[in-house]
């Protein structure tokens, strides 16, 4: 930060390397869990087939952009069914607001991928490099054959995992199998190519070393997410009031309980640190809430034979009532509140919208625009004609004839583009556009009314599936 | 810095740029490196790019960059291109059966898309951009069932070609309908008569006394080019005066200012200044809008 000699202040402030210790606990276990879970679901899912018949692809979760499909397991979502992405984003949202307000960071310190790839690059480190005293003195000593080998061969296994992640980032969006053959033989499409390097570049870097910078200086999460928390919120903080005054425990020699606190001062909690940050000064920007202080605090209290949770989990009421020598509130009162449970009613509002909306849906799906360039337009015979953009869209998987019918007012009649008669056929997976009209008889009600309901129906002609779309139909008023 | 920098007082502390707001202090901490780096990447970018494209202002032009960009060129390019690959289906639509191309699916779908927006640069002026024309002003509707000249691709074709009454082209359609009134070819009373005649055949309110005196005028004068039952005729361009639409308007008013002073509307010649491809693209646009025959 300042040059010592001359104490002008410098332009920039250099990383410095953060080496957590290994640490062992049930926060450490669960976090395993989780980034085995995770990338596991992430590695393997393009690679599930799903069988859908010989003119779809077999791939159970596929991002078809080409085709503008999006397959997942039973579901197939076309690009007017966005809604049901959109409503998953949302949920996505409020699923973080409920899981922030309840538990504070817990995305950042356990899902975020940022902190599951850091922790799998962390543990790749220590199996290569050793725990951190033994990092530690690699990193002071000059560049020789050990370092080298060592490093050499973390850079290799880092940029492995690295082509992994852009892999599988890949294969989401076409068939696995193919792409995957037509990698490794050089003929895949650039786009892939130029996606890997990307992803392999970025997992590297932010995984190998940008690690706390991203979170610190790249994301605004941190930010965000401390406006959901209240005081009501758990998160991880120190018991300052049972630890302080913190110094050093002497084998053999008793300390009167009222003058030092149960801090030992062992710097646990700080080594195991991914963030590089004590947890003692309090709440802070750069804690993530991984919980791993609270296994290193833990084992130490164990060791020493103080009770454990110096650090835990605990609200800012908690904290009051601790230092007043109240009873704490229960953990379900922190958990469940109204504000946890408002998110939580409307996070399965919408879920259970999609899921009704999901079934629901029908396999014909249509679209009417009325032409308003004229409204309407007067037949040789006074009969009043408007028109119609209809695209009609054939989801059934297979060449299908459709009929469309019109319901309305008397003296109507519709006629189709081109067609004669009420049937279009449109082959699978296909959507046809198609002009329709309809036609009022002279000085009928719809030809003299200014507007007119009309309601098309749409049925497939070899099922019982139908779909209606009203509209307006506009006459000469005047 | 208008405030003074308080450095550090000692080892630890953080200095302040001397800025104080209700007692709140603004730290003066260093950038991370790579963040200062970056702005310097930055920086040095922004530089060589104004070397690589044109950029700085000069009196008559931007510089032009070492790298030749220019925009203009790119859309020169792009033209060409989408020519290029248009052409085919340009070739294939000159060649082909003029009534052929509504039925063949991708002629018709190429044709009707590049003739909208034939018709949206040249022909919009005057028949709208939704083809309605504009009612009673003598601005043909084409989204209707009647046609002067005809409505089949040929007849689209020919006109679109060749234009309506004018000079510029030999082989316009031509025809003249007199000023039957200004010109003295009938007497005021006759033109009232012949007005209650065709107020009487269009299915309208009428003076039937008038009327059946006007049958004989009708007769007489006009039934050579509109026929003898007002049916109309294409090849004069004679509209049908018994149907719903008119032109240049179907109340007493209208018709009679049409007797008195003749009513004939021109349409330039479109064969100077469209390709072939492009009147054949338009006349299947106009063909595929609902009137088409």
């Amino acid at each position: 930060m300042t040059d010592p000699d001359t104490d002008t202040p410098s332009l920039y402030f250099s990383r410095e390397p953060i080496f957590p210790r290994r640490v062992k606990g049930p926060f450490r276990k669960m976090k395993w869990w989780l980034l085995a879970g995770m990338l596991g679901i992430y590695y393997v899912l393009p690679w599930i087939r799903w069988d859908r018949g010989v003119s779809l692809p077999d791939q159970a979760v596929l991002l078809d952009l080409a085709n503008r499909r999006f397959f997942f397991f039973m579901i197939e979502i076309w690009p007017h069914e966005f809604y049901f992405v959109a409503g998953l984003l949302i949920m996505a949202g409020l699923g973080l607001f409920l899981f922030t307000s309840a538990a504070g960071r817990v995305w950042c310190g356990y899902a975020c991928p940022q902190t599951v790839w850091t922790d799998l690059f962390i543990l790749v480190e220590r199996w290569i490099e050793g725990d951190r005293n033994a990092r530690l003195r690699l990193h002071r000593q000059p560049l020789n054959a050990e370092k080298l080998r060592k490093r050499a061969i973390k850079f290799t296994v880092w940029a492995l995992i690295g082509l992994a992640t852009g892999g599988a980032w890949v294969f989401y969006f076409t068939d696995a199998p193919t792409l995957a053959r037509d990698l490794v033989q050089g003929t895949a499409h650039p786009a892939a190519y130029i996606t890997m390097a990307l992803l392999t570049a970025t997992t590297f870097f932010f995984g190998g070393f940008a690690r706390e910078q991203i979170c610190i200086y790249a994301c605004p999460w941190p930010r965000i997410q401390a406006a959901m928390m209240d005081e009501d919120t758990l998160t991880i903080a120190y018991r300052e009031w049972r630890g302080e005054p913190r110094g050093k425990l002497h084998k053999g020699a008793t300390t009167p309980a009222d003058t030092q606190g149960d801090c030992i001062d062992c710097m646990a909690c700080v080594n195991v640190c991914p963030m590089g940050i004590d947890i003692r000064n309090g709440q802070q920007m750069a804690c993530i809430t991984c919980g791993l202080c609270i296994d290193a605090c833990n084992d130490v209290m164990d060791r020493i034979g103080k009770p454990r949770d110096l650090i835990g989990y605990m609200a800012l009421t908690d904290e009051v009532a601790e230092r007043a020598g109240k009873p704490v509130k229960s953990i379900w009162k922190h958990v469940f509140r109204a504000r946890t449970i408002l998110y939580t009613v409307l996070w399965g509002g919408i879920g259970i919208g999609l899921i009704v909306a999901l079934f629901l849906r029908t396999d014909i799906h249509v679209s009417v625009t009325q032409v308003r360039n004229p409204v309407n337009v007067t037949l040789s015979d006074g009969s009043i004609r408007n028109s119609y953009d209809m695209r009609l869209r054939n989801m059934t998987g297979q060449d299908t004839k459709f009929s469309i019918m019109m319901v309305g007012p008397d003296g109507m009649r519709l006629k189709i583009e081109g067609v004669e008669g009420p049937l279009v056929e449109i082959p699978a997976d296909r959507t046809l556009a198609k002009r329709i009209y309809i036609e009022a008889a002279p000085e009928s009600e719809a030809a003299t009314e200014e507007r007119s309901q009309v309601r098309l129906w749409i049925s497939d002609a070899g099922s019982t599936s139908r779909v209606h779309h009203d509209t307006i139909f506009f006459g000469k008023d005047d | 810095m208008c405030a003074e920098r308080v450095t550090k007082a000692k080892p630890g502390e953080v200095e302040t740029t001397g800025h104080v707001w209700d007692g709140i202090e603004e730290f003066n901490n260093p950038l991370p490196r790579w963040w200062l780096y970056t702005f310097y990447a930055c920086i040095a970018y922004a530089l060589l790019y104004t070397i690589a494209y044109p950029a700085w202002p000069m009196l008559t032009r931007a510089t032009p960059g070492l790298l030749g960009a220019s925009t203009r060129a790119d859309v020169v390019a792009e033209i060409a291109r989408f020519d290029a690959a248009l052409a085919p289906i340009k070739a294939t639509l000159v060649a082909a059966d003029l009534t052929a191309i509504p039925a063949d699916a991708e002629l018709s779908s190429y044709a009707t898309s590049a003739g909208a927006s034939v018709f949206r640069t040249n022909c919009a002026t005057c028949h709208g951009s939704g083809a309605a024309g504009v009612q009673g002003k003598g601005y043909p509707n084409l989204l209707d069932d009647d046609w002067l000249w005809g409505g089949d691709m040929a007849a689209i074709h020919t006109t679109i070609t060749h234009g309506i009454r004018n000079n510029a082209d030999p082989d316009a359609r031509y025809s003249m309908m007199p000023a039957f009134g200004v010109d003295g070819l009938l007497e005021e009373a006759q033109i009232g008569q012949v007005v209650e005649y065709v107020l009487q055949i269009s299915g309208q309110d009428h003076d039937a006394a008038l009327a059946t005196e006007g049958a004989v005028v009708f007769s007489e004068n006009c039934s050579s080019c509109h026929g003898e039952a007002a049916e109309g005729n294409r090849e004069l361009g004679a509209p049908k005066l018994t149907d719903a639409i008119w032109l240049y308007g179907g109340d007493r008013a209208a018709v009679t200012t049409t007797i008195v002073n003749a009513r004939n509307g021109v349409m330039p010649p479109w064969a100077p200044r469209l390709s072939e491809d492009e009147i054949r693209s338009v006349a299947a646009y106009v063909h595929s809008l609902g009137g088409g025959e």
